[in-house]
């Protein structure tokens, strides 16, 4: 009874406060305050527009709200949101999956583009390094996603271009140019999908991971 | 002498291979941390606040003495480690350096929205940085234990928290996609876990410090706006509900973790 009393008084005078009630034990009114919050608290600047954080995909809203929750996409919804991100993934358009190993490594090493700090139409970089391991000489990589040191050996793929790689060569496609089409929150960027690599950047990143000769399958 | 110390564990950090190779090179940075840590020249940046808070300044010639920062006017020690919190007299959250200029506004006169506007390190708000790194100073060692009593704080935490997990820009990042987990890096830097308690020292209990690769003093404005920066967000505003929402669930997640402010980064 008390209890009641004190809760309600809280309430009143969250209300008050335009907060609302549900937004102090956490339900859909702290979404709204959070979600005015970033409409007020960001502006454009430079290449790095407002829209960037106030019309996110349904992707991410999900995946959002299920990190808050601290719970899991339900199955059937991240099944869905993976087959509506797997439909999206632009192939390449000359049948051509593999460009230059040696390009791949410098795109992979870069951390540079989009920032409110780069100009539109400089060359943005991979930032794969910031997250994986991948060649074995460079000892300065992150750990946020897995090892990438002997992708392709690991996966038996001597000839990229062979029928028995395409699945291999496909997935690796595909998952660098949208990785939610895998795994629906993955922390992993869309790399194609938002435009931050072109298709040619991606043949090449894909030769560092599957050519044979890249270092990172020696 | 220095710099052979850190020529030779590179070296040996290049001999090693694998694992072992990035602890070496991650026990190598920590070493340059700790030799850095002997002259932190935050000091300069804490004397200069100390003197900004007792100058008599701005077109009221007051000085800060009476500023309240959440502990009743002129107290200074211990109110660091209780911000944000809310404020009576402004009907608001606020951070510590949202709190200062306040204070400047209202005993000294200067205009706190032109204040906001200055960019990082410039003419007012370097002084805003110094203040706060003086202020931070004085609550070194002491226990995070910010007030969560009044419901706009409750409301700061859950919002910040949604902040937190916020993906957006080019790159889906969210702050949790690097402070999410325990252990994991980014290149060869160490990121704390920000969903919980990060321990003493690190994370929200590690700011303001002074960054020797630039060569600042990085306020915690300063150190949320580059994480935005690097997540390809749009700029966030100075002093916004937004950071202070952020700053709330960082610094109620530290909880009982000593300050280390103002501290020394690479």
């Amino acid at each position: 009874m008390k209890k009641t009393h004190a809760k309600l008084a809280v309430c009143i005078l969250a209300a008050a406060v335009a907060a609302g009630c549900a937004a102090v034990i956490g339900g859909p009114d702290a979404d709204q305050v959070a979600a005015d919050m970033v409409k007020t608290g960001f502006r454009s600047e430079g290449i790095a527009k407002i829209d960037r954080v106030t019309t996110i995909d349904e992707t991410l809203k999900v995946c959002n709200a299920a990190d808050v929750a601290g719970k899991p996409l339900e199955a059937a919804l991240a099944k869905r949101i993976e087959e509506a991100n797997l439909k999206s993934i632009k192939w390449p358009s000359d049948g051509k999956f593999l460009g230059d190993w040696k390009q791949g490594e410098q795109i992979a090493q870069s951390g540079r583009g989009q920032t409110w700090t780069d100009t539109a139409g400089s060359a943005n970089g991979g930032n794969c390094y910031n997250c994986h391991q991948i060649a074995k000489e460079e000892i300065s990589f992150g750990t946020i996603g897995p090892s990438l040191y002997n992708y392709g050996k690991i996966r038996g793929i001597s000839d990229p271009n062979s029928a028995a790689a395409k699945p291999i060569v496909e997935y690796t496609w595909g998952k660098i140019w949208n990785a939610k089409a895998y795994n629906a929150c993955s922390n992993m960027p869309r790399s194609g999908h938002m435009g931050n690599l072109n298709e040619q950047q991606v043949r090449h990143i894909m030769a560092l991971l599957l050519d044979p000769a890249s270092p990172v399958n020696k | 002498m220095r710099t052979s110390k850190i020529a030779l564990a590179i070296a040996l950090a290049g001999v090693a291979a694998g694992v072992a190779a990035q602890k070496s090179a991650t026990q190598a940075i920590d070493e340059y941390r700790a030799m850095l840590a002997d002259g932190n020249p935050a000091d300069l940046f804490e004397a200069k606040g100390e003197s900004l808070w007792k100058q008599k300044r701005g077109p009221k010639s007051a000085s800060l003495e009476a500023c309240d920062l959440g502990k009743g006017p002129g107290v200074v020690k211990g109110a660091f480690v209780e911000l944000p919190r809310y404020f009576a007299d402004t009907g608001k959250v606020q951070d510590l350096e949202t709190r200062l200029i306040t204070c400047m506004e209202r005993l000294q006169g200067f205009n706190a929205a032109e204040i906001a506007k200055t960019p990082f390190g410039k003419g007012e708000m370097a002084n805003v940085t110094a203040l706060a790194t003086f202020v931070a100073a004085e609550s070194k060692g002491l226990p995070f234990n910010l007030p969560q009593a009044h419901p706009q704080e409750k409301t700061f935490y859950e919002a910040g928290k949604r902040l937190f997990f916020m993906r957006g820009g080019t790159h889906d990042f969210s702050c949790a996609t690097c402070h999410g987990e325990d252990g994991k890096r980014i290149r060869l830097q160490d990121l704390p876990n920000l969903t919980k308690n990060p321990g003493d020292g690190v994370g929200f209990a590690a700011w303001p410090a002074y960054r020797v690769s630039n060569g600042q003093m990085w306020s915690m404005q300063l150190r949320l706006n580059d994480c935005y920066r690097q997540q390809r967000f749009p700029y966030p505003e100075f002093g916004s509900d937004a950071l202070t929402a952020l700053s709330t669930y960082l610094g109620v997640n530290a909880k009982g973790a000593k300050s280390a402010a103002p501290a020394i980064k690479r």
